[in-house]
């Protein structure tokens, strides 16, 4: 390495051991309502939008709870006419995908969680990082217009011409989501550059967290798709609004063209749901088995395969629609494409649990119910990419009940993982572990028990998006019901401690699962700028075979420009040598 | 024969249907030994490799390429095999025999219609003979609808703007339920028709007896219009009141606009609600029909006329 010593940069470091008690936090900092609501810090803005989620979770439960109940008969009953069951499923259909599913994990977990992975004080743009979150509230807001004019009744897809007859406030919503893509685009460009220009001295991108990869992944996707859902949006808002006949085949447009444009969006929105939740799982599962993530690689790697091929497999959703059989012969092969990076991620997790030391708290315990209920998402995903099956399977119940384990049973699963996980260090809290578990519990067989029948309905004919139906069907439908309330049950536990545990609850350590990760090395809450300090990483995140300290160093404070307090373990004979750290 | 999940399907009634089943069943077979591969690993781990301390050492094992390659490859070949069986399955699927009967079938909202070879029509019963392939070829009239019967592993979507195709072969007569499978509003789980599937002759019989429009007194047509153009789905023929007012006594009624002006039911406001129905709404109903204007002519109007005025 001779030659390499003329450009190797000498960095003065020494350990930063966070505080267990840390009088200044980003809590502390910039207090009153005014003061976050016009913070550019990405952690306020990461807690903004995780409030803005969960309220929309609530909002959009709260309907799929009142639609379940009306399934409990198959007879047409006052208080939910059919016009109101319509309305029912599209707002729960599009408040869960787009104001719940779609920012989730991205812009609220990540938005806290990914600065303080690489180590930076903040995003690479923290004004367009505020400024996404409120194109987020006026998407909402023209959503909630909508709600007090005429409601929606399309379903969340707005197929055409439907939704051009359609009575229903279309516009409103459609402008309402058109805006919203544009926070989603705003906030994948920012995370790309601060990923890309904001890693800590250290940080190569072989040391890069599995959630950064995936965040990455993500970002990609957002950026190159979410335009294309923005297109379509305006399309269909020029049709119903200026007559153009694009997708209404009364004014000579097509309507399966429609399709092709909304579920080239729509399907690497799937991924832009699920991909970030791998990510959690990656971290989650690597703290609580102390142990090196089997196959960093594959796992990383495997983000951006699912980020690509995701953008050729759209018209696995039109099989029946009349596109050519060409087009759906190729999309159905493709379709197993993407299937072989996402088995190979499961199989990496599993693998990473041999020999580890493995402990099963809250987050650990939602990350086994993540790959039980995702890999059940996965191989229906698999019986509907198949030709002749999808033939049978399309627009029934097994495709609610598919999507479903994939997007709850994968997305929101993950999103819990991460929230119990990070919980302690976003709010200096702990919640009650006991609780946490029974709600695990409950949830997963609330699931199971709404969901699983499901699939034998659908199998056995039982159509999506249906006020009324036969006979036959009343068990199916019944028992889910009764699963959805045990799953609301479990919820409103989750409610409940997590808001003691916000007022009440006890003081949490700087790192209490032992973590090795970088965001785990602040304080809880971490400071207003993250770090005091600016972090220096000489291990991958994922090295437990290396000694704590190793993990808690940055550059030495007389090189170090700010004047804040920092908290210095001085002279450590330990570390010694890592006094003049050379970054390679 | 018996397979763990056969309870999922219903019986199949469709000589392609077979095909369907066994990989329905194939994959459900492996998906599950994999699902319990993968559970009875994770729960073994789980416990065996249970934190024993907070200081436990766990060792470094980054990767495996074999390992990978392996879960990579094994998977890869499954689903290629699951590509290639569904693939020419579907192939059955699209490929229409030679011989096989053709049916014509409008969807609108919300109801089907089906017409035979000879003129004869029949709303929301599809008439076939047992033991030929059936074709049939398929428009909406409005909106997307998806035409599936379960029983015979087939679905297609309705489309207002291109004819598209099924095709089956209903082995035994019987009946086979009909479903509406893409979302087209109010009244979408209305949207229901029957196969009735006849021994070959008797559905000769059935042909030669059914109904065809604009025979008959023009009573007897224009019953024949308001069933095949489902107009009873949403104008109830009993008094009973669904999406727009009942039909039952219908003439000669008083009715109270939503503009506050009172109507008497005659020839000319029948004709004006059914080519522009937004002019004069019923009070409490919503503007929700379409029109008719191109679809009925003035003697099928006229003979509706004649049909609303016999129903007391």
């Amino acid at each position: 390495m001779a030659t390499a010593e003329a450009t190797t940069k000498t960095l003065k470091v020494q350990r930063f051991k966070p505080s267990e008690n840390p009088t200044n936090t980003y809590l502390t900092d910039e207090k009153g309502v005014w003061a976050w609501m016009t913070t550019v810090d990405h952690k306020k803005i990461g807690i903004m939008y995780l409030v803005a989620v969960a309220f929309f979770f609530a909002l959009g439960g709260f309907l799929a709870i009142a639609l379940r109940t009306k399934l409990l008969t198959g007879a047409s009953i006052d208080f939910i006419d059919a016009d109101a069951y319509n309305q029912l499923f599209t707002l729960h259909g599009a408040i869960m995908v787009f104001f719940v599913l779609v920012p989730s994990i991205p812009a609220a977990l990540g938005n806290f969680i990914m600065p303080m992975q690489l180590g930076a004080k903040d995003v690479a743009f923290p004004r367009l990082n505020l400024a996404s979150f409120y194109i987020y509230v006026v998407g909402a807001i023209f959503t909630f217009i909508a709600l007090a004019l005429n409601g929606l009744d399309t379903g969340w897809t707005f197929y055409t011409p439907y939704s051009t007859e359609s009575g229903s406030s279309v516009i409103w919503v459609t402008t309402g989501v058109f805006i919203l893509g544009f926070s989603s685009i705003l906030t994948g460009t920012n995370f790309i550059t601060t990923i890309h220009k904001l890693r800590a001295p250290g940080i190569t991108w072989s040391k890069l967290p599995l959630n950064i990869w995936a965040l990455y992944a993500t970002s990609v996707i957002q950026v190159l798709a979410t335009p294309v859902l923005a297109i379509t949006l305006l399309l269909l808002i020029m049709e119903r609004w200026l007559g153009i006949g694009i997708f209404d085949p009364a004014m000579g447009g097509d309507p399966v063209l429609f399709q092709h444009f909304f579920w080239f969006y729509s399907h690497p929105a799937v991924y832009i749901m699920i991909v970030p939740g791998f990510g959690i799982i990656s971290e989650v599962i690597s703290t609580f088995s102390k142990k090196t993530v089997f196959g960093y690689w594959a796992i990383a790697l495997s983000s951006l395969a699912i980020a690509f091929i995701g953008f050729l497999v759209w018209g696995h959703h039109m099989f029946t629609s009349g596109q050519s059989a060409v087009a759906t012969t190729v999309f159905s092969f493709l379709t197993f494409l993407v299937g072989i990076p996402t088995g190979i991620k499961i199989f990496n997790w599993v693998a990473t649990l041999y020999k580890g030391s493995i402990k099963m708290d809250t987050p650990m315990l939602y990350v086994f119910i993540f790959l039980f209920l995702f890999s059940i998402g996965g191989f229906t995903g698999i019986m509907l990419g198949t030709l002749s099956v999808n033939i049978h399977l399309h627009d029934t119940y097994y495709v609610v009940a598919h999507f479903h384990y994939v997007m709850m049973g994968g997305t929101l699963i993950a999103l819990l993982a991460g929230l119990h996980y990070w919980w302690p260090k976003m709010t200096g809290k702990m919640y009650n572990e006991r609780l946490g578990k029974v709600s695990a519990v409950l949830i997963f067989i609330g699931f199971n028990v709404t969901f699983l029948p499901q699939f034998v309905m659908g199998s056995q004919g039982m159509p999506r998006r249906y006020y009324n139906y036969i006979d036959q069907f009343a068990p199916f439908h019944q028992t889910s019901t009764i699963g959805s309330y045990i799953l609301g049950v479990g919820f409103l536990i989750m409610l409940y401690y997590l808001l003691h545990s916000l007022f009440r609850g006890e003081k949490a350590p700087a790192n209490p699962w032992g973590s090795r990760a970088l965001e785990w090395q602040a304080t809880s809450p971490p400071d207003f700028h993250n770090f005091g300090h600016t972090p220096v990483v000489i291990h991958g995140p994922y090295d437990y075979h290396q000694p704590m300290e190793e993990f808690q160093l940055g550059i030495a404070v007389d090189t170090n420009g700010h004047g804040k307090d920092t908290h210095v373990e001085p002279d450590d004979p330990e570390l010694d040598k890592w006094k003049n750290y050379s970054l390679g | 024969m018996g397979r763990l999940f056969d309870f999922m399907l219903p019986e199949a009634k469709s000589p392609t249907a077979d095909s369907t089943d066994a990989l329905f069943h194939f994959i459900n077979e492996v998906s599950l030994v994999l699902l319990l591969g993968i559970t009875i690993a994770i729960i073994y781990f789980a416990v065996k490799y249970r934190r024993r301390s907070k200081d436990d050492k766990t060792p470094v094992i980054t990767h495996n390429n074999a390992l990978e390659v392996t879960w990579s490859v094994i998977p890869l070949m499954l689903t290629l095999v699951i590509f290639w069986w569904g693939y020419t399955g579907w192939l059955n699927l699209r490929a229409v025999p030679d011989d096989a009967y053709e049916v014509k079938v409008t969807g609108f909202k919300w109801a089907w219609n089906f017409e035979y070879e000879n003129g004869a029509v029949s709303p929301n019963e599809l008439h076939v003979p047992a033991g030929r392939p059936i074709k049939l070829v398929m428009i909406s009239r409005d909106v997307l609808h998806s035409f599936y019967v379960p029983e015979y592993r087939v679905k297609h979507d309705v489309i207002p703007n291109r004819y598209t195709y099924v095709w089956f072969e209903a082995e035994e007569p019987g009946e086979s339920q009909v479903y509406c499978t893409e979302y087209c509003g109010t009244s979408h789980s209305m949207m229901l028709a029957k196969v009735i599937v006849h021994e070959p002759e008797e559905f000769n019989t059935w042909l030669a007896t059914a109904n065809i429009p604009g025979s008959g007194t023009p009573v007897e047509q224009g019953k024949a219009l308001v069933e095949t153009n489902a107009c009873q789905s949403c104008h109830s023929l009993d008094g009973s009141d669904l999406i727009g007012p009942s039909f039952k006594g219908i003439w000669g009624r008083e009715e109270l606009m939503s503009d506050g002006t009172t109507i008497t039911v005659d020839e000319n406001y029948i004709r004006e609600s059914i080519l522009n129905p937004g002019a004069k709404i019923v009070d409490g109903y919503q503007n929700q029909m379409a029109s008719y204007q191109g679809l009925l002519d003035d003697d099928q109007i006229d003979a509706i006329i004649e049909y609303l005025k016999t129903l007391e």
